[in-house]
């Protein structure tokens, strides 16, 4: 250690050196637009002349803004020639009144010195920093042997240029705490702890780590992270807030973490599963990333309003969660401080809008899953149909049967005549009436021998649906009763027709004037690939009866709508829904996609961010993950790469990590979370020296370890963990762990929070029912995100309400009771209860000076409550003395600083 | 302390909070951000003096606000019954309502052609001002030269959870910081023992927005509203276990503190000792709370004079509550009193007599607030708002295209009406006017955002300059909206 020290002073010279040196030569330098011109830029010029704001006719985002001319006629940036260069003058300009930037100190020389040469060197932009490729940094060999992998070369390099120190590497009960917490997510068993203590062999601590990437608790610590980002919860939002069905994305969340599921392919799933070439029950379920967005039940909403408004989520979401780029402010207008266009917002937008899902209460399209019976029916239709025909041909019915699309809605219909079409909220469904009809054009009836019609008839008067081709007057194709419904139904009507693309129209008629019935839409469903055997009208039967089974559970998922129906999507005027300007197709801004290629869909787009031409997934994606390990990210700002975000701390790591991790790792999370945690950088204490407070208090320099507080998920199962009474059961429906009453209070809505039974009270945090107008109160109060929006990264706080949650709550109460319970049966005196509760709590012993407050503490306890009975019996329950004074020693044990950090 | 020292404490306190605001990562973003501005001296007499404040400091200039003290009636009142005299639209009345009022409007049950509908309450002019009060606010009416009535409101919303979440966090989709958290993330609490923004619900139910309406959304989470419950604990987790006493309680923390500064001498952690400090204020709050809680504390004729009852949930308990947290220097109190959608589609939420029933509920409490701060000279820097969401049609209700059993009126965003007193609010002015059947406002017209940057601007706050960074973007309170209604301002 000496000799490293005594290393990094002489390097630290030799560095002084080199920058005097680079100071004295630095006239004939080329100007570095980014390093040396935007940050002045930025601090001084852009927040009135940007990509929104540009006074005077003048903006500096894009070039050719700044090189055109202002509206006094001058020009304000002219490459080659500062002294015919406007902004010059004006920087230079001896009247306050004029001189820029206005109303503010003058810029200094040495900064008006760069401009100028900058201009004179022709005035040219860099693209910001995350916006060029990620670059193979050149591996500096570090000379300490402080360093165990390339990360930590990069990181002590860091030091020796700032004069700083690593720290020493942690006890190893510290380490193991610590390694558990981070890479699972609970503390380890005391077992675990004494083994890897007493382990002296060399690669005890990287047995551990790959123990703890192969463990299922693994995948369920990790999903917690990637939740906040989807925004999942249990409910729809909004006023009634009803419940969502969507814990299998979550359960899927968590598979894919487990069976390591490389980053791209984890991409692709989510964002287009649904577009693959024949998608699996997974696939689908995974696109339900995208359905995490609000739903709004509202009697009187207009469901295209809040169609549009999950649509916008998905496009901020998917820009923040990948790139991070701040794709929201474009929303409105162009953006004010990253180069990208106003019109660029909605070329993204276009390729969320164009799925079949909308604003109403039953969340169509859902992935269906049906009981045994109508899953072994499925399974016959499928049998049979792929006897006769293809997997593919068999795919397509199961889609139909399962997910009923593709559907032609009323926003479909091409002509309607004598409807009522009221989207609002649960209305949003087309009434007809004797003598209606609706029109659908290009139906391709070449392929189609039914069309299901999805309605619902109330009243009881008969009607009768006539399906016609090419006019009102045209041949009649198809004909139906309509009948009185129990709720939705879907009927087949059987089409005698095989034109190649025909208008096609549904005629309504009543049996009297007062027939009106509910319509929701048609399916078109295609031709079975053989009528030659009789059985086909079994089949028929099957998947009739099959269309209108009760499924067992239902997840929302993305389904594109067909080509033929496909939404035109507009920029909206000031980012106004209801003021539609020019039309656009899908796209990737320009400022990311230089050479202008087509991405025509959702697939192609999320192949885009995963791809060779992207520059930000890797870095992003590898700073998330770096983030919630040490508590903040290389870049700090997680959500924002752009120009107003934070530069990255370490820049060659971050690109290191980042090209390590999108290539020669292939995406394994597993291996880059396992190269991280095996550096020493990681192994450090969270000790703080003296100097390292004074000289790196913010631990930028990664000095130490930082010390960061659990998150609320960690707060709870640790409780529960170390107690004995976490449950170890995965997957399944969100549960109800014990909630004071009356937290549940919500409008025109009467689920009850019901306490879940047996082990499903003790699940871990993230299976805890999650209802976003009333999120389990324990669990916000430490920072757990509230899931309406996605988030980068929670604000980690300090407060005494966070002290109530663990002093009082009866989880907590009821998680000190039974681990007293457990101490109070082993033998021996007070202080070796002492000890062992301390051990069970933080895997480690106990000093000296806690054990005697601890001693003090159960000694005062004992005397109160010998004068207290009836007190110890309603806090332990029963009238053994000792255990209520155990309990309110492990219940302070459980409020340490130390247990609610990681050390 | 000499003008040099000053500036560098300045400059020391602006630095701290630049690093709060921007960062706000980890290290002591935990402790209120006012314990290390010393709000009270900002309101105390020293500040009093016309001094530079720096922009980046808050508050931004001297307030003449404190606190404040929302009363929020969730379900949007009817103007057309309370406040705003239409004498037109009587004429008007079941009249077919002109096309030209319907093109181009969305409407949340409207369809159709419906009927005009005339007040269903006589009016009558009180106080010095003149002001309008109709007979459903008695108690109200002996107020008005109190008070600013504006009759001018609109917002964007016609749907109660967006459009309360637009009042009371500047946007409609949840997820912003509500109003409160706004507030006390700026300014802190004056109290450290209770939290700086508490929130009271009456009605039976919570408002439509949930708690979305006091959720500190991206703000970090101790900004959030604290609701005050009216069974159990007052705020949760705040009692004791069972079996745990006080005595015992305190014991514990000590032990807690203890154990907290050995680890401190061994990691150095200053957020450590910040923890240390939470406990402290954990431990007083749990004092506090169940005390000022405790309206059986007010003495008898206090209580009659709101209509508070031991033991009840009301709008008059909460009322009465208010003013016992504010006097005990809670930042933002706000209350939502429950039920004032009168569609017409039952006679409980029919203007007749739903509306009777909510206006009793809250006249006499709503009017003792006032009456009770002005007594306790409180009211001149104590801003009390009083409103809902949005208004209502002059037309009648016609859900389904068909004629309601009861009179009730549907959403309606172009125009309503709120009152506002003290906090350097005038008394006995009616600002704003609407058309002569109370469609538009026709002059001096306030959006929600404007009310919003009004209110801020009261404790001294710079709705503009008032920012926080959040994916990679300074959000507002009035998002990029909002003017301060100066003409109200004393």
């Amino acid at each position: 250690m000496v000799t490293f020290f005594k290393v990094l002073k002489k390097k630290n010279t030799i560095f002084f050196l080199f920058i005097l040196v680079l100071l004295t030569s630095c006239k004939e330098e080329k100007i570095d637009f980014n390093a040396q011109v935007r940050p002045i830029l930025n601090k001084n010029c852009i927040s009135c002349h940007g990509g929104v704001k540009q006074s005077g006719g003048f903006g500096m985002i894009f070039r050719e803004n700044a090189l055109g001319k202002t509206r006094n006629g001058k020009i304000g940036v002219f490459p080659g020639h500062p002294e015919k260069s406007e902004m010059i003058a004006r920087i230079n300009h001896k009247d306050p009144e004029i001189r820029m930037p206005l109303e503010r100190e003058p810029l200094k020389k040495e900064e008006i010195a760069i401009l100028t040469r900058w201009i004179k060197q022709g005035a040219k932009w860099d693209e910001h920093w995350s916006y060029l490729k990620p670059k193979e940094p050149a591996l500096v060999a570090s000379n300490s042997d402080w360093s165990l992998n390339e990360i930590d070369n990069f990181v002590v390099n860091k030091m020796e240029e700032k004069g700083v120190f690593p720290s020493e590497e942690a006890e190893k009960y510290d380490l193991i705490r610590r390694v558990y917490l981070d890479v699972i997510g609970v503390p380890p068993p005391l077992s675990k702890v004494k083994a890897f203590v007493n382990d002296s062999s060399e690669n005890a601590y990287e047995k551990l780590v790959d123990e703890l990437l192969e463990s299922p608790e693994y995948g369920e610590h990790w999903a917690s992270m990637w939740l906040d980002l989807a925004r999942y919860a249990d409910s729809k939002g909004y006023e009634a807030d009803r419940a969502r069905e969507i814990w299998q994305y979550r359960d899927w969340v968590i598979k894919a973490f487990n069976k390591d599921m490389p980053f791209d392919q984890f991409t692709i799933e989510q964002l287009a599963g649904d577009l693959l070439p024949n998608p699996t029950k997974e696939q689908y379920i995974a696109t339900a990333f995208h359905r995490n967005t609000l739903n709004n039940g509202e009697g009187g909403t207009d469901n295209e309003e809040y169609r549009i408004a999950a649509v916008i989520d998905r496009v901020n979401t998917t820009w923040e969660v990948w790139q991070s780029t701040t794709m929201s402010c474009v929303q409105c207008h162009s953006h004010p401080y990253d180069p990208i266009r106003h019109k660029e917002y909605y070329t993204s937008f276009a390729f969320f809008n164009n799925t079949s899902d909308w604003d109403v209460p039953t969340e169509h399209p859902l992935y269906r899953e049906f009981d045994t019976l109508n899953q072994s029916k499925l399974e016959e239709v499928k049998k049979w149909i792929s006897s006769y025909s293809s997997s593919n041909e068999t795919d397509k019915w199961e889609k139909l049967i399962r997910i009923q699309e593709p559907k032609i809605r009323p926003e479909d219909f091409a002509e309607t005549h004598n409807t009522t079409h009221f989207n609002r909220s649960n209305q949003d469904y087309m009434l007809v009436y004797d003598n209606s009809f609706v029109k659908i054009e290009n139906v391709n009836l070449e392929t189609v021998d039914r069309i299901y019609l999805n309605y619902r008839q109330g009243s009881g008067v008969k009607g009768t649906l006539l399906v016609k081709k090419d006019s009102l007057n045209g041949i009649v194709i198809g004909k139906v009763d309509l009948n009185k419904t129990r709720g939705f139904v879907n009927i087949p009507v059987e089409i005698t027709s095989s034109s190649k693309k025909a208008a096609v129209f549904f005629e309504f008629i009543g049996k009297s004037k007062n027939f009106n019935c509910t319509i929701d839409g048609f399916l078109i469903g295609e031709r079975l690939p053989t009528t030659k055997n009789e059985e086909y009208r079994s089949v028929y039967k099957k998947i009739d009866n099959l269309l209108n089974a009760p499924s067992k559970y239902n997840t929302p998922i993305m389904v594109e709508k067909s080509e033929n129906w496909s939404r035109q999507t507009h920029v909206f005027e000031r980012g106004n829904w209801l003021v539609k300007g020019d039309s656009v197709s899908t796209g990737i801004p320009e400022l990311l996609n230089p050479e202008k290629k087509e991405f025509k869909n959702r697939l192609d787009m999320a192949k885009w961010l995963v791809g060779k031409e992207n520059s930000l997934t890797g870095r992003v994606i590898v700073n998330r993950f770096w983030a919630k390990i040490f508590g903040k990210g290389i870049v700090v700002t997680s959500e924002d790469f752009g120009t107003l975000g934070d530069l990255p701390s370490h820049p060659e790591l971050l690109d290191w990590l980042a090209l390590r991790f999108s290539n020669d790792w292939k995406w394994s999370v597993k291996k880059l979370l396992k190269t991280i945690v095996m550096s020493a950088t990681y192994k450090q204490t969270s000790i703080i020296s003296k100097e390292a407070k004074e000289m790196d208090p913010e631990n930028q320099w990664l000095t130490r370890s930082p010390r960061v507080r659990l998150s609320a998920e960690q707060i709870r199962d640790q409780a529960l963990a170390v107690s004995g009474l976490l449950s170890d059961k995965m997957y399944g429906p969100s549960v109800m762990p014990h909630q004071p009453e009356g937290v549940w209070v919500a409008v025109y809505n009467n689920s009850v929070w019901k306490t879940s039974e047996g082990e499903d009270a003790y699940r871990r945090g993230l299976y805890t029912y999650l209802r976003r107008s009333s999120p389990y109160p324990s669990l916000i109060s430490f920072d757990a995100a509230e899931r309406e929006f996605c988030l980068s990264r929670r604000i980690n706080t300090n407060t005494p309400l966070q002290a109530l949650v663990t002093l009082n709550d009866p989880v907590y109460m009821e998680a000190a009771r039974n681990l007293a319970m457990q101490i109070e049966k082993i033998e021996g005196n007070t202080n070796k209860k002492i000890e062992t509760a301390y051990m069970r709590v933080m895997g480690k012993e106990i000093t000296t000076e806690k054990a005697s407050v601890l001693a003090k503490l159960f000694s005062d306890t004992s005397l109160y409550y010998e004068k207290h009975m009836e007190e110890a019996y309603e806090l332990a329950k029963t009238d053994r003395l000792e255990l209520a004074s155990l309990t309110v020693m492990v219940n302070v044990l459980m409020n340490m600083d130390e247990f609610i950090v990681k050390n | 302390m000499d003008l040099y020292n000053e500036a560098q404490r300045r400059k020391l306190e602006y630095t701290t909070r630049r690093h709060f605001l921007k960062k706000c990562s980890t290290g002591l973003g935990g402790i209120a951000l006012s314990s290390l501005l010393a709000p009270q001296n900002l309101f105390g007499s020293t500040s009093g003096s016309q001094m530079n404040f720096d922009p980046e400091i808050l508050p931004h200039f001297v307030p003449k606000a404190k606190r404040v003290i929302y009363l929020h009636m969730a379900g949007a009142p009817s103007q057309l019954e309370l406040f705003d005299y239409k004498p037109k639209l009587k004429e008007l009345h079941d009249l077919d309502c002109p096309k030209s009022l319907l093109e181009g409007k969305r409407f949340a049950f409207i369809q159709g052609t419906p009927k005009m509908l005339g007040p269903q309450y006589n009016f009558n002019q009180y106080g010095q001002s003149g002001t309008f009060v109709s007979d459903a606010l008695p108690h109200f009416s002996k107020i008005v030269d109190d008070v600013t009535v504006i009759k001018s409101m609109h917002t964007s919303e016609f749907n109660h959870a967006p459009a309360q979440l637009m009042l009371q966090t500047g946007s409609a989709r949840p997820g912003r910081p509500s109003m409160g958290a706004w507030v006390t993330y700026g300014l802190g609490s004056e109290n450290d023992n209770l939290p700086g923004y508490m929130v009271l619900v009456s009605g039976g139910k919570n408002p439509s927005a949930g708690k979305n309406a006091w959720g500190s959304g991206f703000l970090p989470s101790e900004y959030q509203g604290v609701q005050c419950r009216n069974s159990g604990d007052p705020i949760l987790y705040v009692s004791n276990p069972d079996g745990m006493s006080r005595d015992i309680r305190k014991e514990s923390l000590d032990a807690i503190s203890a154990i907290n500064k050995s680890q401190y001498k061994e990691f150095n952690d200053d957020e450590t000792m910040s923890r240390i400090s939470q406990y402290e204020m954990a431990f007083k709050m749990q004092v506090s709370v169940p005390d000022v809680m405790d309206v059986s504390k007010e003495p008898e004729y206090i209580r009659e004079m709101y209509g508070a009852k031991e033991g009840e949930t009301s709008f008059a308990n909460n009322c009465l509550l208010a003013r016992r947290l504010v006097e005990q220097g809670v930042r933002f109190v706000q209350l939502y009193h429950w039920g004032w959608d009168m569609h017409g589609d039952s006679k409980a939420s029919s203007l007749n007599e739903g509306l009777k029933t909510k206006c009793e509920e809250v006249d006499q409490s709503m009017t003792a607030l006032v009456q009770d701060l002005k007594q306790r000279g409180l009211l001149d820097d104590t801003l009390i708002v009083w409103g809902g969401e949005f208004g209502r049609t002059p037309m009648r209700e016609n859900r389904g295209g068909r004629i309601m059993p009861y009179y009730g009126r549907d959403h309606h965003t172009e125009a309503y009406s709120i009152w506002m007193a003290g906090g350097g609010v005038k008394g006995g002015l009616s600002y704003g006017e609407t058309d002569e059947i109370g469609y538009y406002g026709i002059k001096d017209r306030v959006h929600v955002h404007d009310l919003q940057a009004t209110i801020l601007n009261q404790l001294g706050l710079n709705h503009e300059k008032f920012t926080y960074n959040f994916q990679g973007r300074d959000f507002r309170l009035t998002d990029v909206h909002g003017h301060v209604i100066k003409d109200i301002l004393t």
